[in-house]
């Protein structure tokens, strides 16, 4: 694989752990605002104590996505800062209130109690992000952005506001709530009456991704057919996985095997996310830039990767810790 | 992007410094099985879980609008000096990991770990200020790449990376978060002692502030001259404007305030130190400094803005390195922190002041560098975005950090009444 290559699949990695591990940050945001029954402050509770010590270190997947990719494809960038500009400015809105409203409420609530207006300030920030982060995905799949001569020459409102962008980002908010479900679940094994709450959730959010995914399938093969020709072309192998992986992690849901389905569930995202990816390969951003065209000079890439090596080095030991501390033990204990 | 950049800058500092205090405090609570200065760290944790979390997405606005607002400086900018970027990606992660665990690790790590966990977060949080300002540093001292025919060639990240501005400027910025933090959390705690809770707890809690403060400031003064002599070197136009000298001349003097005036060309109201200019730029009375009219009209920068942002900065920290000194000569001559209240209340002011100094140093370094974004490759304009509506974007996102601000500070208050009246209590039970 060439170093450009290597490059965008990094990056592609780390958009990958975004999703299944900040998605499910954004779900907890959903299951928040849509907290309802005998237990909602307890299910209020339990997404904060699951968020809490881990969700900055998931946010930061985005921001080393996007230093990654202004360093090593900065043509790409900034066309899609650009071409992108109203969503995914809409969207960093939604993740600059998101955080904001969770710290408040997060460290504020020993001071000030449950503070109602950032909680749903919380929950709609918490839909807003992953939705348009969704349409500014469907955009670049779609081929609609047109680059020539390093200038974007589509409009700013092109690809991110057709029928099939806004499916893809309902998708994107459907998927996030399933993973913070099914994560959910395993963060309450200690109580059963609180962990049958979120599999309900974890069911519903799975029945209305399936149907999304299937809406999606069809507008893409009736309107979109750059989409569905990569996504029966080279994203065909992993695109079948996702049909067989999906009932895995919903019988995982369904029979109360929770470890089992949050994996599965992480799974199914990165099986959709790998198989657009396959799909366009070797394109950054259909049909203008390839990931050659769109490289940095060889010296930045390879300092780029000698960097992200001996950063990877310190992160993923310490990643490893801080899961360990709060992820494997008994989560009832702090 | 200014304002998101200043309004970033003071939490980013704070994201900088208050590790380094809490790591502090609870290694002396630690050693000395002190339950004070434990208190403090905790406290100074519970504050730092928000403010961090703030600087966290103001700094993801800030690595957005680099695209959203300026496509065209990081089109041509992204491959040379994106390494700094992703380096300091690293450094955030580091940063945002450790602070889980010592944020939420206070019942669930042993004390010494939880006291180690605490030391890659201040590590990391000084790693990414200097990686940043290394990217700000390439901005006024470009290299590491060829231009030809106006195409990119021969770059090299690295040379980029550690441009002639990156020594000076990325330690005189490490060194003023110091500063900052140390006298906003003096400050702080001199309002508390103001308001008569003269307790152990405040007495350390200002110390430590002040202590850091103290070494810091003669820091930043030394690394600051430094800087300044060197912009007099690479960056002749923004010297001079930092100065107000319009005329390029041999034995210049100094000039202290007053405001630049184009349309006569000198500095009005100022006070005049004979040849002082032409000492401190190159150690020689005779030396000559070149002036802003030796520049082309449209090459320079605004000197009523730079001039006055530099006199603010050197001044304000002139006066703060003085208060540092008086505070210390008082705690040593009363073997405690005096009771007088003005000097408490000069304390007081420190914190804001040491704010406003430290952003009136980016005020200079980056209204200094116009109309260059790239200094001598790309002007600002040509680097803006096209998109439209930016009147409105702006207007949303300065309601955004104005309502952050407020709920930011009404929720640290309120920490604070809450921690009081538990101490009361726990006081009380004892």
């Amino acid at each position: 694989m060439t170093q450009a290559g290597a490059a965008a699949a990094l990056l592609w990695l780390s958009l990958t752990a975004y999703a299944v591990l900040g998605g499910a940050d954004f779900g907890g945001g959903v299951w928040d605002i849509f907290a309802f029954g005998p237990r909602a402050h307890a299910q209020r509770q339990a997404v904060a104590r699951a968020m809490g010590p881990v969700w900055e270190a998931n946010h930061v997947w985005l921001i080393f996505m996007i230093t990654g990719l202004f360093t090593t494809f900065p043509i790409a960038f900034s066309s899609l800062s650009v071409a992108l500009y109203v969503p995914m400015t809409i969207a960093l809105l939604g993740i600059v209130m998101r955080g904001a409203a969770f710290a408040f409420r997060a460290h504020g609530q020993e001071a000030v109690g449950p503070f109602s207006t950032w909680g749903i300030v919380f929950g709609g920030s918490s839909i807003i992000a992953p939705f348009f982060l969704g349409t500014a995905a469907a955009a670049v799949a779609s081929g609609d952005i047109r680059i020539a001569g390093g200038q974007v020459v589509s409009g700013f409102g092109t690809g991110w506001s057709t029928p099939f962008a806004v499916v893809v980002g309902l998708l994107g908010v459907s998927l996030c709530a399933y993973l913070a479900a099914s994560y959910l679940m395993v963060e309450t094994e200690d109580n059963p009456q609180l962990q049958s709450d979120f599999r309900r959730r974890a069911l519903a959010a799975s029945a209305v991704s399936g149907v999304l995914a299937m809406l999606g399938l069809l507008l893409a093969y009736a309107q979109v057919p750059r989409v569905w020709s990569e996504l029966t072309g080279n994203g065909l192998p992993l695109l079948l996985l996702a049909l067989i992986n999906g009932p895995i992690a919903l019988w995982g849901v369904w029979r109360i095997r929770p470890r089992i389905a949050r994996y599965a569930v992480a799974a199914q995202v990165a099986l959709v996310l790998w198989a657009w990816a396959a799909g366009q390969w070797p394109y950054l951003v259909p049909p203008d830039l390839t990931i050659s065209t769109a490289a940095a000079p060889a010296a930045t890439l390879q300092a780029w990767l000698v960097v992200i090596g001996v950063g990877m080095a310190f992160v993923i030991p310490s990643l490893a810790v801080l899961f360990w501390v709060f992820k494997a033990r008994n989560p009832a204990a702090g | 992007m200014g304002m998101s950049l200043g309004f970033h800058i003071v939490f980013a500092v704070l994201g900088v410094g208050i590790p380094l205090l809490m790591a502090i405090a609870e290694g002396i609570g630690l050693w000395r099985r002190d339950q004070i200065w434990m208190q403090l760290a905790r406290r100074w944790s519970a504050a730092f879980g928000i403010l961090f979390a703030i600087g966290a997405v103001s700094g993801t606005v800030l690595s957005f609008e680099l695209g959203l607002l300026w496509p065209g400086f990081m089109a041509f900018s992204g491959s040379i000096v994106g390494l700094p970027f992703s380096a300091e990606g690293f450094a955030f992660f580091l940063e945002a990991i450790f602070l889980g665990l010592y944020l939420y690790g206070w019942n669930r790590l042993r004390p010494v770990h939880h006291w180690l966990a605490g030391l890659p977060v201040a590590a990391s949080g000084a790693a990414s200020s200097i990686f940043v300002v290394m990217a700000n540093s390439w901005m006024n001292t470009p290299s590491g790449f060829k231009l030809t025919d106006g195409r990119l060639t021969s770059v090299d990240p690295i040379a980029a990376a550690l441009n002639p501005s990156t020594p000076t400027e990325t330690i005189h910025m490490l060194v003023s978060a110091y500063v900052v933090t140390g006298f906003v959390v003096a400050s702080v705690y001199a309002v508390g002692l103001l308001r008569g809770r003269n307790d152990a707890f405040h007495r350390r809690a200002m110390m430590l502030g002040m202590a850091i403060a103290a070494v810091a400031i003669l820091l930043a003064g030394i690394t600051g001259d430094n800087s300044a002599r060197f912009v007099y070197g690479a960056q002749p136009a923004k010297f001079a404007a930092m100065e107000g000298l319009y005329a390029t001349t041999r034995g210049a003097p100094l000039h202290l305030g007053g405001i630049p005036s184009d349309s006569q060309h000198r500095v009005l109201f100022a006070i005049e130190v004979p040849y002082g200019l032409s000492l401190l730029a190159a150690f020689d009375p005779n030396a000559e400094i070149r002036g802003l009219d030796s520049f082309p009209a449209d090459q320079r920068p605004n000197p009523v803005l730079v001039h006055l942002s530099f006199d603010t900065m050197v001044g304000l920290g002139t006066g703060l390195g003085l208060l540092a000194l008086v505070f210390w000569l008082s705690v040593l001559r009363f073997r405690r922190i005096s009771s007088s209240r003005w000097l408490l209340w000069l304390v007081v002011i420190g914190g804001p002041a040491a704010v406003i100094t430290m952003e009136a140093g980016w005020f200079v370094t980056e209204f200094g560098r116009q109309p260059w974004i790239v200094y001598g490759i790309i002007r600002t304009t040509a680097a803006a975005t096209s998109a439209p509506g930016l009147g409105i974007l702006f207007a949303v996102f300065l309601a955004i950090y104005i309502a952050l601000a407020v709920t930011l500070s009404r929720l640290l208050l309120l920490l604070a009444r809450h921690n009081r009246e538990q101490r009361v209590a726990q006081e009380s039970e004892a």
